[in-house]
């Protein structure tokens, strides 16, 4: 059976590790590399880099942190932030990023996700969706770091990214994120239950049940998750005992 | 670098996506790597790795381009060098690709590459994630492994081989495909050993040491 995926993400602004809460209150939480290698020795399944850096300088940096995590950790990485050509995508790719996410850009160019998957293949296409639930319940993306409202409505969103060739969907809730309050349910389920890709939930975790909650409820193929890793003392091994003990079934460590 | 006393290992570059992690993991195991496309330098290696990933067309055109596949023919297939096909590597092997069209592949290992899901049970496409491989056929590469493991997959095609025979490990997704297969000294496997975490470097260890 395909395993059920805990993924810690790293959020990164000039080279720090960063924490927010709803996209805003920036904190400092360490060192990207450090914490990557805790995550990999706690037998993380993936890592989830997303840089909000404002300046191409800064940018820079990320090239750097990817590549000295992918020295040290044989596993897969997915990196996002700032995503706008294909030679972006090459150039993170061959730093050793794995899969590449992108936001903004596949609300402004749609087209770009089908030149990206047909270059590079689905499998390496994460298409990241971040949302705020609208006063009449509706869920509406936003772009430029949450910024920015589109009018879109957010399932039908995933369902088109989908199909021009995402390979995940990685579903972030604006109003949960940082606040440790529990994942949008609605929300993942929605997404996870219209789209034939897998999806990925982030935004809201606060406690381990929060993380059973988004794989039973939810339907979601994997758990994202910041605050709880920095701000609590739960880790991934209690997260996957916890997670086992609710009868998911998660990847053992190990053979 | 070439180190002393160990095997040198050339990962083929042909354009084809995240070498640098294969490169790494099988340095962190002990083997010397050079990756590259030169023929001479693919003649001298030791062991041969093909990883790669992305569509099937572009790996076979590339390959092509390069002028490669007839020296690949000549170390692995003549002169029965052990290779590691990894993910596309794996794919490459076979006869023919339904990826996107009709392509031929190296036809070392007869058999199809066909899209997950098309005649079985709904499954999301791509297939990403740790997921359950069982060893079927003990192999030097699953030395030291018990008969069911975990490795990281990320695919949405798999390699039907025509003669079971070859098949070393399986994996379920809608399914059972092989997740490794082996012919004399052609190895490959449809997951990732260099971003499997500790089971993937004890394949690769393997590998080297065999």
């Amino acid at each position: 059976m395909l395993k059920k995926r805990l993924i810690p993400v790293l959020l990164l602004k000039n080279g720090r590790m960063i924490k927010t809460i709803q996209f805003e209150k920036w904190r400092d939480v360490g060192h990207p590399i450090t914490a990557a290698k805790i995550y990999d020795a706690q037998g993380a399944d993936e890592l989830i880099f997303l840089d909000i850096s404002a300046s191409n300088e800064n940018r820079e940096i990320l090239f750097d942190i990817i590549s000295t995590v992918a020295e040290e950790c044989f596993m897969p990485l997915t990196v996002g932030g700032g995503v706008r050509t294909i030679e972006d995508i090459r150039r993170l790719l061959s730093s050793g990023a794995d899969k590449v996410s992108i936001n903004t850009q596949a609300v402004e160019c749609p087209e770009f996700i089908k030149e990206a998957a047909l270059n590079f293949g689905s499998a390496n296409i994460v298409v990241s969706i971040d949302v705020r639930i609208k006063e009449n319940g509706n869920y509406e993306v936003y772009t430029h770091s949450g910024k920015k409202a589109t009018g879109l409505n957010a399932i039908d969103w995933a369902v088109t990214m989908a199909k021009y060739g995402a390979g995940e969907i990685l579903i972030t809730s604006i109003d949960r994120e940082g606040t440790m309050q529990g994942y949008d349910l609605k929300l993942i389920s929605s997404i996870a239950d219209n789209v034939n890709v897998s999806t990925i939930a982030h935004g809201g975790a606060g406690t381990l049940q929060h993380f059973v909650e988004a794989i039973k409820i939810g339907n979601a193929s994997a758990v994202a998750a910041g605050s709880i890793f920095h701000f609590t003392d739960q880790n991934l091994i209690k997260a996957r005992t916890y997670m086992k003990e609710a009868n998911i079934d998660v990847k053992t460590v190990w053979d | 670098m070439k180190k002393l006393d160990s095997p040198l290992i050339v990962v083929v570059d042909y354009g084809m996506g995240n070498l640098r992690s294969v490169a790494k993991s099988i340095e962190a195991v002990g083997g010397s790597v050079i990756v590259s496309n030169k023929r001479e330098e693919i003649k001298n290696a030791d062991k041969i790795v093909l990883p790669g990933v992305g569509a099937f067309a572009e790996g076979m055109n590339n390959l092509n381009k390069l002028g490669v596949i007839e020296t690949l023919y000549e170390e692995v297939k003549l002169k029965k060098k052990p290779f590691l096909g990894i993910c596309l590597g794996m794919q490459l092997l076979a006869t023919e690709s339904y990826e996107h069209g009709i392509y031929k592949g190296l036809n070392w290992i007869s058999g199809k590459v066909k899209l997950l899901g098309a005649d079985g049970i709904k499954v999301k496409i791509p297939h990403i994630g740790w997921d359950d491989v069982k060893i079927i056929k003990k192999h030097k590469i699953f030395n030291t492994f018990s008969e069911n493991t975990i490795f990281y997959f990320v695919h949405s095609y798999y390699f039907e081989c025509d003669d079971k025979e070859f098949v070393i490990a399986t994996c379920n997704y809608g399914i059972e495909f092989p997740a490794a297969i082996c012919r004399d000294t052609i190895m490959a496997t449809q997951f990732h050993p260099e971003k499997s975490q500790s089971s993937g470097l004890k394949l690769l260890r393997n590998f080297i040491n065999a």
